[in-house]
């Protein structure tokens, strides 16, 4: 949910101890019109999704292309292998349609499993380089964090409604470039 | 009487009721990574000594050939494709609770997938050693793929012994890929709690990627971890029926079956799901993680053993009664060979432990039993073992032929070997537990209570 942040903007993280705590911040935040949200939470949590509204991952699509191209992949190798090298048994037809749709298959998990791979990587943003400027360690144990950048004059609006919903960390960032 | 939720594992039951803060999961998982005690180095030693035994066992039948093993005319598969089998077997069970039972919705699979899925890449890793070891000419041993060569030569694609080299290392990227996705947020949470400036630390940072558990990060997590289970489950099926097919599509009788697939899948569940327990019974002890694998989890486990079981004991019998009602003399003279014949212990074995000691887990009390589960796992994966080898060998040792009949024993090298595998799946398992979390943080978390602070706000001071 980050928009490019800009030079002028600052940002701020709040890290929770409980999930309604985090949720209504979100949703006070969106609320009041600031849309440049980050939430880390330890799993994979649908309420925090939900506060932020999303909808299907692109990554699907790179599940599909890489399965379609694997079976492409697979039929047109075996097929070339063997009018490359013909194996001729029994006066039958070279090509053996049922047994290649082994490889074929094989190749279609495999292909569709590395796009998958290679898909979400680009869509999670990692592996990620440049150190994060704000970052609390218990985001990953137990803590729930919302980050925001908002221009400067703005900011302590944001400031004060993350407050408000009792976090156990409050953070400045500066620089404003913490969004994953 | 029991109440609901201490029989119940599915939907709406609680599956952890003694963990009861998200922080605690942390402690007490990234605790294991501690530096080890005297049990790990006692293993660990015993693992590294195994290994010298494999590398001495294959480094003396490279150097003086394949003659040091027991294959002959007629057995040309022995030992080396029973246990390549069985560790391929093993590995289908990782998969299984990784990512057919995530499609499932089954919340008792947190607590072990961790560890199922680690023993699926290593058991995959010990049955690659296999085709390389039995094909006796180990420099050789790439003429299994298909690579433009000099001789412009093609591999066979009506062989299902290259299906069989397109299965496995297929399944061994998937599930290497599918294990290594699911472990990001897990080593960012060891990564958050090692000693800042560590050579763990660091290393932990390197291999978390930078995993901040961002919204956007989960969000196209969940939905690439159901993609690649998704993908990840006609593959599973799909290797084990392979396998099945380098027998069953060879006309020796005992082997060219149609029910080959289905009994071998089913067989290959079913030893898996035998080995996580075995592995998970002392992982659980020593490691105090009694709190994370309930003996719910282990009755569960022990229900997919009991009902996978079923069907093997199903397809021993049907192959029984086919090779009766088929009235193909060398078929019938064959399983009459294995229950009576030469390999008579090997087909009892196999009877008893994967047949009828499976018939104890129908009682809870069983069930319910860790060290009666432990027992009985181990007998299960010897009878596994039992099975391939009385599939491969006995079939191979009385063909069509009466005079080409001959008896196989395994040798001494090919024993040493076997041992040896063991030793070396060990070896990376130790390591596992020791490096990276084994059990799944995240997603234990999942399925526990939210915290929720569930009462008015007050504004109260905060450090900034």
């Amino acid at each position: 949910m980050s928009a490019a942040p800009g030079t002028d903007r600052q940002g701020v993280l709040a890290s929770y101890d409980y999930l309604d705590d985090t949720v209504d911040a979100i949703k006070e935040l969106r609320a009041e019109g600031f849309e440049e949200i980050t939430a880390f939470s330890p799993f994979p949590e649908h309420h925090i999704e939900e506060a932020l509204g999303y909808g299907a991952s692109p990554v699907r699509l790179f599940a599909l292309v890489g399965g379609l191209t694997g079976a492409a992949t697979g039929l047109a190798f075996t097929v070339y292998a063997s009018l490359d090298w013909p194996l001729i048994t029994g006066g039958k037809p070279v090509l053996s349609i049922p047994a290649y749709v082994i490889p074929t298959f094989e190749m279609t998990i495999l292909f569709g499993a590395f796009f998958t791979v290679i898909g979400v990587l680009w869509h999670m943003r990692i592996p990620e380089l440049k150190s994060t400027v704000v970052y609390d360690p218990e985001l990953s144990a137990g803590r729930f964090g919302v980050y925001v950048t908002a221009p400067v004059d703005r900011l302590a609006q944001a400031r004060q409604i993350l407050e408000a919903n009792e976090p156990a960390l409050l953070e400045d960032d500066p620089d404003g470039r913490s969004h994953g | 009487m029991a109440t609901a939720s201490e029989t119940e594992v599915g939907r709406g039951a609680q599956t952890h009721p003694d963990v009861t803060t998200y922080g605690e999961v942390n402690t007490d998982v990234l605790k294991i990574l501690s530096p080890p005690g005297k049990w790990w180095w006692i293993l660990f030693g015993l693992s590294v000594a195994g290994i010298g035994l494999l590398a001495f066992s294959w480094g003396n039948q490279i150097i003086n050939g394949i003659g040091l093993t027991g294959l002959n005319t007629p057995v040309g598969w022995g030992a080396y494709i029973t246990t390549f089998v069985f560790w391929v077997g093993i590995a289908h069970s990782g998969t299984l609770i990784s990512a057919i039972l995530y499609l499932f919705r089954a919340r008792w699979r947190q607590s072990i997938y961790r560890a199922a899925e680690a023993m699926t890449v290593f058991a995959v890793m010990t049955a690659g050693l296999f085709p390389l070891i039995h094909v006796g000419r180990v420099w050789h041993a790439y003429w299994l793929f298909p690579y433009p060569n000099e001789r412009m030569l093609w591999p066979n694609f009506r062989s299902p012994l290259v299906w069989d080299v397109f299965a496995v290392t297929t399944y061994f990227t998937v599930s290497s890929l599918f294990f290594l996705l699911g472990l990001i947020p897990d080593i960012a949470a060891a990564r958050d709690q090692a000693k800042p400036g560590s050579i763990r630390q660091k290393i932990y940072k390197a291999i978390s990627f930078g995993w901040r558990g961002t919204d956007r990060q989960w969000h196209h997590f969940g939905k690439a971890y159901l993609f690649m289970a998704a993908l990840a489950t006609p593959l599973v099926i799909s290797v084990h029926s392979v396998v099945s097919w380098d027998f069953a599509m060879g006309i020796v009788p005992g082997w060219h079956a149609t029910i080959f697939a289905p009994y071998f899948v089913a067989g290959a569940i079913f030893s898996g799901v035998a080995m996580v327990i075995t592995l998970m019974v002392p992982i659980r002890k020593i490691f105090g993680l009694e709190k994370y694998l309930t003996v719910r989890h282990f009755d569960a486990m022990a229900k997919l053993i009991l009902l996978t079981g079923l069907i093997v004991f199903y397809a021993y019998l049907v192959e029984f009664f086919m090779a009766w009602y088929s009235g193909e003399d060398p078929e019938r003279r064959l399983f009459w060979n294995r229950l009576f014949g030469h390999y008579w212990w090997a087909t009892w074995i196999m009877l008893i432990c994967n047949g009828f000691i499976p018939i104890l887990l129908w009682f809870r009390r069983v069930r319910h039993s860790i060290a009666a589960l432990f027992v009985i796992t181990i007998f299960i994966n010897i009878g596994m073992w039992f099975e391939r080898f009385v599939i491969i060998a006995t079939s191979l040792a009385t063909e069509f032929m009466p005079f080409a009949w001959n008896v196989y024993r395994p040798s001494v090298t090919e024993m040493g070997i076997m041992v040896g595998s063991f030793a070396w799946f060990s070896f990376w398992f130790l390591i596992f537990i020791r490096m990276l979390p084994p059990v799944a943080i995240a997603e234990i978390k999942e399925v526990l209570p939210p915290p929720m602070r569930g009462r008015p706000k007050r504004t109260k001071e905060v450090s900034s």
